[in-house]
């Protein structure tokens, strides 16, 4: 995020700070090959969510097995337009997904992706390979949209490693770091004053 | 029944050195979790059920002080110094009972899970409230520096009398039999 922040004067990343930060961190540019390698979606209601880090599912005889999740949409893919990066209103990927939601149920499949000895869970950049066992656990369904208020998703720490029993943590780096660093900042917004969300009732409703 | 007796009790003493290492070590361990990213989530599993260990132990010491006696004070030990001394010894006992209370209250408010092991879970002691989590967590690392304050202080004072004053008040504490004299 530093490495890519605009330059006042240009308006753009600096550019010989996003080489420097991609030389110091090959894995990161070998990531973003990766993930420039398909095309992005036209929006949140047709695109993949993926845990990235692996946790370990752990049977009542005490089995682990490593485990990435994804949420698969049922709607149908439709590649980005390109016409869509040029809008000029920055809020056009949740206004379409407003839209969406309002006029009928948005769904996605939870799938597992159950790895097998020797994958690597400890590196949120590789992909496992592609036969790998996929289960379907339940699906997820959006059927209605709320402006943010107390409860329903402010005032929550989404920590990762606040698992059930029977869920535990990969050896991926990525984890504890994320759940420290969430930790504070849940601690700083705890103590903010509160004030209403910036997006009124009437804005999730058209 | 008279008593020659120098030294705090058996159990006082086993009581005070156990809690003494528990409190050095989750202390050590709270800094250290703090500023870790990739230490983070073992200390943080350790420092608390550490925490809930240390309170139980302060209640039953307590409870124990209060049915054991004592032994006196070094005759040197002015009237101002022996007040001083008791209120320390009241202000640590505070000190140690309420400060994993604050942890278990503020993981409370916040309702976090309160893991100790595995699918063992406390309790939330207090409603739910972000702001009192807030509040209760910088409460928490006042009462850190308080604690960490206080135990320089009492070793500085122990420090002093050992090696200054040399009045032989480390036996009454010391983990090892000190015969009379």
């Amino acid at each position: 995020m530093l490495a890519g922040k605009p330059d006042p004067a240009t308006g753009k990343p600096d550019p010989n700070k996003l080489k420097a930060f991609f030389a110091a961190h090959p894995e990161s540019a070998k990531a973003l090959t990766i993930i420039k390698s398909k095309p992005f979606s036209s929006g949140f209601d047709n695109s993949t969510f993926n845990s990235l880090n692996s946790f370990r599912f752990i049977n009542a005889a005490g089995t682990s097995t490593a485990v990435r999740w994804s949420f698969v949409p049922l709607d149908a893919f439709k590649p980005e337009d390109p016409a869509q990066s040029a809008n000029t209103d920055k809020n056009y990927l949740f206004d379409d997904f407003i839209a969406r939601a309002n006029s009928g149920p948005v769904q996605w499949r939870l799938v597992l992706t159950v790895g097998q000895p020797g994958d690597p869970t400890d590196d949120a950049t590789l992909p496992w390979p592609e036969d790998r066992e996929h289960v379907d656990a339940g699906t997820l369904t959006i059927d209605g949209i709320e402006a943010e208020a107390p409860g329903n998703c402010r005032d929550i720490n989404f920590d990762p490693l606040v698992l059930p029993v029977g869920i535990a943590p990969s050896d991926d780096p990525l984890l504890s770091p994320r759940s420290a660093v969430y930790s504070q900042s849940f601690t700083r917004r705890a103590g903010e004053k509160k004030e209403p969300s910036a997006i009124t009732p009437s804005e999730v409703q058209k | 029944m008279t008593t020659n007796q120098q030294q705090f009790t058996v159990s006082m003493r086993f009581f005070h050195w156990l809690v003494a290492a528990m409190v050095l070590t989750v202390l050590g361990i709270g800094v250290a979790m703090i500023a870790s990213l990739a230490d983070y989530q073992w200390l943080v599993s350790v420092h608390r059920p550490l925490g809930i260990l240390i309170l139980i132990l302060v209640v039953i010491r307590f409870l124990n002080r209060q049915f054991s006696t004592m032994p006196p004070f070094p005759a040197t030990m002015s009237t101002q110094e022996r007040f001083i001394a008791h209120e320390s010894e009241i202000l640590l006992y505070t000190l140690l009972f309420v400060q994993p209370l604050v942890g278990w209250a503020m993981l409370s408010a916040a309702r976090y899970p309160i893991v100790l092991y595995g699918g063992l879970h406390l309790f939330p002691i207090l409603p739910h409230s972000v702001m009192l989590y807030a509040a209760l967590r910088k409460a928490h690392t006042i009462l850190a520096y308080l604690l960490f304050l206080a135990f320089i202080a009492h070793f500085s004072a122990v420090l002093f009398h050992t090696l200054v004053l040399r009045d032989r008040l480390f036996s009454r504490m010391a983990p090892w039999r000190v015969a009379a004299r």
